[in-house]
C-alpha cells in the first residue's frame, strides 16, 4: 500500500434539497385542482349522452292516459325544465350541483341527492371491504407465489389466480350464496341488516360505522357480517388480478442489485421481503388497486341484485331502465368523483412510498 | 494489526447452472486472506471473479453448486447452514458492491439502511444505532451525517452513494470487506477518494478487504498481494510487485500490455486478441491457450495448476515462457 495518502478532502458533497412538505402541498393542490375540471368535464359529457340516449323521459313516467293528453306532457316538460334549450338545461344543471343539488328523481319522486347519500355508502361500503380483502389476501399470496417461483406453491396459485379473473362473477354469487347462505347457514345472505334491525343513526351511511359510533354492537356485528358474503364474491375477481400483479413485481425487484445488497447484510429473509422487497413493489400494485376499486363499484351491480344489496348499483340500474335523467346525471357525477378520488389517493401514496416522488 | 490467515479459499468451484447443464464459473481457485490486508482478484468479466464473492457470501444464484472449502476464521463457509451463513454476513464478511445508485436501496433513508443490520446482528436500539451511524457517515466523511440520515439515496452524488454503501458495510465492524469493482461506477476523480478511504479504513480498522476489479490500475494502487483469474482459474498470484513489474503469465502480460502508459501514447496499447471464454465454453488444457501468442502442444492437453515459481508467487504456466525475460 503505497500511493494511498489519507488526506482526502470530501469530493462532491450531497445534493440535499428536502422541503418535503412544500412540494407535497402543492403537488396536491395541483391535483384538486385537475380533479374537479375533470369533474366539470364528466357532468358534461353524461348530460350529452342522455341527450343522445333514443326516449323520451315524458313517455317513460307519465301513464298511458297521460302520454295522450299534450297538456299533461307539456307540463311534464315545464316542470323538469326539458323545454328549455339544451346548454340552458345544461347550466342550470350545473349551478345546482354547485349548490348540491342534483334535482328531483323522477322515479322515487325524492331528491337525487337524498337517494345518493342512502345508496352511495352501501356500495362504497362494500367496495372497501372487497378491496381491503384483496389486498390482505391477493398481495400475501403474490408475494408467496414470487417467492416461490416455478415450485409448487407458485403452480398451485396460477391456478388459483386464473379460477379467480376467470369465472364470471354473477356465478361466483350464485354458487357462494347457495353454498355458505342456503344450503350451510354460514354467513347471513341477502340486504344489509337482520331483517328484525332498524338502521343505525345516519353518520356515514356505512352501517358498520354508524353503529360502531352508536354503540349500537349488535346491528354492528350483523352490518359486518352480511358484508362478508357479498364481498367475498366480489373479491374473488380480484385477488385473483392482484396476485398475478403482485407476483410479476415482486419477481422484478427480487432481480434488483439492493435486494442482493440486503441479504448480504445478513438480514433475516423476512425482513429482506417486507422492507426491501414489498415497498418498491407496491407502486405498481397500489396502481392494480386502484383499477380494481373502479370495477368493483361496476361490478357491484350485479352482486348487489342477487344479493339484495341496496347500492348505487341497483339504483343506477332502476333510473336507466325509467330513463331518470336526473338519477343517471347523479350516479354518474358521484361514481366519477370516486374514481378521481381513488387516483388521487393512488397518487398520494406513490409519494408514500417513493420518496423520490415527493421530493423531486 | 494483527498477523494470520483469516480466510483460506482451497480448491474452491462453482457450477450455475444453465441450459444445458451445469458449467464451472470457478474452478478450482485457491488462495487465502490475511488479516488487516488488502487482496485483490483482478480479471476480465465473466473471469468468475463475482462468482467467487457470492459463493463467500452464500449469495450465488438459485440451483448453483459449489465445491471445495472456505474457511473463515476457523469455519468453513460453504459448509454452513443458511442461518449461521446470515450471522456471518453483514456482521463478519461485509460487501460493497459496484454501482452504489442500484445497491442502496431507493426509496429507503440513510438511517434504516445505515442501521438495520446493527440492530439486527448487535441487537442495539435504535438510538445507539443511530449515534454510531453518525459516526460511520464521518468516518466516511460524509458532511453533515445528522442531516444525512434523514436523506434517501437519489440526495446523493454517486461518490457519496459509495461512501455511504462503505459505512453500511462497516456498520457491524467486519473482518473481512468483499469489494466487487468498488470503483468502476464511478468519476476517475472520485474513484482515487474511494481507494484512499478503504485504504485507510483498512489501516484503522485492522479490516482485510477483497478488491474484486478488472483494473488493474485500482490494484495497483490497494493490492498488497494479487490473484489474476482467467476462465475460472488462476492464472497467477502474488505479491503486487511481484505480479504487476514481473508477470510471468502471458495472460498478465497481456493485461499489463493493454493499459496505457502515461509516458506512451495510444500506440504502445497492445490489446489481447481474441475474447474471453463465456460459460460452459473454456477450452481444454490451459484456458488461455486460443488467445496465447506461446501456446505450445502441451497447453492444448494439460490443465495447468498454479506452481510455484518465487516467494509466495505462483503461476499456472508450466512453459514459462516469460521465465528469464520480463
Amino acid at each position: 500500500m503505497s500511493s494511498a495518502k489519507p488526506k482526502s478532502g470530501t469530493p462532491g458533497t450531497g445534493r440535499t434539497s428536502a422541503r418535503p412538505g412544500g412540494v407535497l402541498l402543492r403537488f396536491l393542490a395541483r391535483r384538486l385542482a385537475a380533479a374537479l375540471l375533470l369533474c366539470v368535464g364528466i357532468t358534461l359529457v353524461a348530460f350529452t349522452l342522455t341527450q343522445l340516449v333514443p326516449g323520451d323521459p315524458a313517455a317513460a313516467n307519465l301513464g298511458q292516459q297521460a302520454i295522450g293528453d299534450p297538456a299533461a306532457v307539456a307540463a311534464f316538460r315545464a316542470k323538469y325544465g326539458l323545454d328549455q334549450p339544451l346548454p340552458v338545461q345544461y347550466l342550470t344543471y350545473i349551478g345546482n350541483v354547485f349548490q348540491g343539488n342534483l334535482g328531483m328523481s323522477q322515479q322515487s319522486h325524492r331528491p337525487v341527492a337524498e337517494d345518493l347519500a342512502e345508496f352511495v355508502p352501501a356500495t362504497i361500503e362494500l367496495a372497501l371491504f372487497a378491496i381491503v380483502l384483496s389486498l390482505l389476501v391477493g398481495v400475501a399470496l403474490g408475494v408467496v407465489a414470487a417467492v416461490n417461483r416455478d415450485r409448487w406453491p407458485d403452480q398451485v396459485l396460477r391456478v388459483v389466480s386464473l379460477g379467480g379473473v376467470s369465472m364470471p362473477t354473477f356465478w361466483v354469487a350464485l354458487v357462494a350464496f347457495y353454498l355458505l347462505s342456503f344450503k350451510f347457514d354460514l354467513l347471513p345472505g341477502t340486504g344489509r341488516l337482520d331483517p328484525v334491525m332498524s338502521p343505525p343513526p345516519y353518520t356515514t351511511g356505512f352501517y358498520s360505522v354508524d353503529a360502531a359510533l352508536a354503540g349500537q354492537w349488535d346491528v354492528m356485528w350483523s352490518a359486518l357480517g352480511h358484508l362478508v358474503l357479498p364481498s367475498l364474491v366480489l373479491a374473488v375477481y380480484t385477488v385473483g388480478m392482484l396476485m398475478r400483479f403482485s407476483r410479476a413485481s415482486v419477481l422484478e425487484i427480487l432481480g434488483n442489485d439492493y435486494v442482493r445488497a440486503a441479504r448480504a447484510k445478513g438480514l433475516p429473509e423476512r425482513v429482506v421481503i417486507v422492507r426491501h422487497v414489498l415497498r418498491p413493489a407496491m407502486v405498481a400494485i397500489i396502481t392494480v388497486a386502484g383499477v380494481a376499486f373502479g370495477s368493483l363499484l361496476s361490478g357491484a351491480v350485479l352482486v348487489e341484485k342477487i344479493f339484495s344489496w341496496p347500492g348505487v348499483g341497483q339504483y343506477a340500474y332502476r333510473s336507466a331502465v325509467n330513463l331518470d335523467l336526473p338519477g343517471i346525471m347523479g350516479v354518474s357525477i358521484v361514481v366519477a368523483a370516486v374514481y378521481i378520488l381513488i387516483n388521487l389517493l393512488v397518487d398520494l401514496l406513490y409519494g408514500v412510498i417513493d420518496p423520490r416522488i415527493r421530493l423531486t | 494489526m494483527t498477523v494470520g490467515t483469516l480466510l483460506e479459499v482451497e480448491d474452491l468451484t462453482v457450477w450455475l447452472a444453465t441450459r444445458n447443464g451445469p458449467r464451472k464459473a470457478v474452478d478450482g481457485l485457491s488462495f487465502r486472506v490475511d488479516a488487516g490486508e488488502v487482496f485483490g482478484i483482478a480479471g476480465e468479466s465473466g473471469s468468475g471473479k463475482t462468482m467467487t464473492a457470492m459463493a463467500l457470501l452464500g449469495l450465488l444464484p438459485h440451483a448453483a453448486r459449489t465445491g471445495g472449502r472456505a474457511v473463515f476464521e476457523g469455519r468453513d463457509l460453504l459448509a454452513m447452514r443458511p442461518r449461521e451463513l446470515r450471522d456471518v454476513r453483514g456482521r463478519s464478511i461485509a460487501m460493497v458492491s459496484q454501482d452504489p445508485s442500484t445497491s442502496l436501496h431507493p426509496m429507503l433513508s440513510i438511517e434504516t439502511q445505515v442501521t438495520e443490520h446493527m440492530r439486527h446482528h448487535l441487537g442495539i436500539g435504535r438510538s445507539e444505532a443511530r449515534g454510531r451511524a453518525v459516526e460511520l457517515l464521518s468516518t466516511v466523511r460524509i458532511p453533515d451525517p445528522e442531516r444525512a440520515l434523514k436523506a434517501h439515496p437519489a440526495q446523493f452524488s454517486g461518490g457519496m452513494r459509495q461512501r455511504i454503501a462503505i459505512a453500511v458495510a462497516l456498520a457491524c465492524e467486519p473482518r473481512l470487506l468483499l469489494a466487487d469493482e468498488p470503483t468502476t461506477a464511478l468519476d476517475v476523480t472520485v474513484q482515487a477518494g474511494i481507494l484512499r478511504l478503504l485504504d485507510r479504513l483498512r489501516r484503522e480498522r485492522d479490516l482485510a478487504v477483497v478488491v474484486i476489479t478488472h483494473d488493474l490500475g485500482v490494484m495497483s494502487a490497494v493490492a498488497d498481494r494479487i490473484c489474476v483469474m482467467y476462465g475460472g482459474r488462476t492464472a497467477e498470484i502474488g505479491p503486487r510487485e511481484t505480479v504487476l513489474t514481473h508477470p510471468r503469465h502471458p495472460y498478465t502480460r497481456g493485461l499489463l500490455d493493454a493499459l496505457p502508459h502515461p509516458e506512451g501514447g495510444a500506440a504502445t496499447l497492445r490489446p489481447i486478441p481474441g475474447s474471453p471464454p463465456s460459460l460452459g465454453g473454456v477450452p481444454e488444457g490451459c484456458p488461455f491457450h486460443p488467445r496465447c501468442a506461446f501456446a505450445v502442444d502441451s497447453c492444448r492437453a494439460e490443465r495447468p495448476d498454479p506452481a510455484p515459481v518465487g516467494s509466495g508467487h505462483r503461476v499456472a504456466c508450466p512453459p514459462d515462457p516469460l521465465g528469464g525475460t520480463a
